[in-house]
């Protein structure tokens, strides 16, 4: 694969301000900030892809990382405590494990990069990526195509089976209850199941447990 | 651009997701970790199509599914999160410690 200087340039600038910015999502107090330096990480990726003449793919990956950031800066602000990291703080558990795994991963899969002798068959350039992309998504890869449609139709309703508030055995804020000592007959209304003691203790914890 | 720089890059950002993915205590940071493999998975895909495939669709086809993967585990992150609020109030793992709510 020979390429041009300025192809050359660009890929080590990109590739170096992607990886400097995916090991600063990690390296920020602020949680928003941490989304958008992974926004960062990926438009590098994306503008590397275009390099490669990969143009609709990286296009699409920019695009959909955006949208997905932003929602997930929106996220931090709503669920997490101090997204905004004023406060210097480092929320991280067995640190030492993480960084030899990560060391390992990362010697291993670049170990594989350069000893293996992957074939030489550059892409030809004379041909337009994208309309290729496009004759095999409507062509013969079809069902690969439509298979990924619906897996994401069913993530989507998976997703709001899981995240609505009211689901078919009751409230999603009362947790499951204990399955009761004595059967009993008929359908389960929620209530009836939990002996009044424990349910006091529960409902005491959940308040504990609580921040703000 | 070779490929050889191409698969290192990919492996870098690999390394440091699997960094994230065990060292976050946060939910939502986590899921940045998982999302950088998947980055790094992508970033190779695409370089073995322009390299290695003579630029056959398939490879690039291959990008699409993690693509998709990817959608469905950004997807499936945030339900579980609301979820797990919603009946625990928590945020981070630590607070995960007892499986009985």
């Amino acid at each position: 694969m020979s390429t041009s200087l300025t192809v050359d340039i660009a890929f080590g600038l990109f590739s170096a301000a992607t990886v400097v910015a995916a090991w600063l999502v990690f390296r920020t107090d602020s949680m928003v900030r941490a989304a958008y330096w992974l926004l960062a990480s990926f438009a590098g990726v994306g503008a590397v892809m275009v390099l490669l003449h990969a143009r609709f793919l990286g296009l699409v990956l920019v695009l959909m990382m955006a949208g997905e950031m932003t929602i997930m800066a929106v996220f931090m602000v709503m669920f997490m405590m101090n997204p905004a990291g004023l406060n210097p703080m480092t929320m991280v558990h067995q640190h030492r494990t993480a960084k030899i795994a990560g060391v390992v991963a990362f010697a291993g899969l670049a170990l594989v990069g350069l000893v293996a002798d992957f074939p030489d068959r550059p892409a030809d350039r004379g041909r337009d990526p994208t309309a290729d992309l496009g004759r095999e998504l409507l062509g013969d890869s079809m069902l690969i195509f439509e298979t990924a449609g619906v897996t994401l139709l069913a993530s989507m309703i998976g997703a709001l089976a899981l995240a609505s508030k009211r689901g078919r055995y009751g409230d999603a804020e009362e947790g499951s209850a204990p399955p009761p000592l004595e059967p009993v007959a008929g359908p389960r209304t929620g209530a009836d199941t939990v002996t009044e003691p424990e349910a006091e203790a529960d409902s005491g914890e959940h308040a504990g447990m609580s921040h703000g | 651009m070779t490929l050889e720089a191409l698969l290192v890059v990919a492996a870098a950002l690999f390394g440091i997701g699997v960094y994230g993915a065990l060292s976050q205590q946060t939910f939502v940071m986590i899921m940045m970790g998982l999302e950088l493999m998947l980055n790094a998975a992508m970033l190779a895909a695409v370089a073995l199509w322009a390299a290695s495939t003579g630029g056959s669709p398939k490879g690039q086809l291959l990008t699409v599914i993690i693509m998709t993967v990817m959608a469905v585990e950004a997807a499936m992150g945030f339900a579980l999160i609301i979820g797990i609020y919603r009946i625990r109030k928590a945020d981070m793992t630590e607070k995960l410690k007892r499986l009985r709510a």
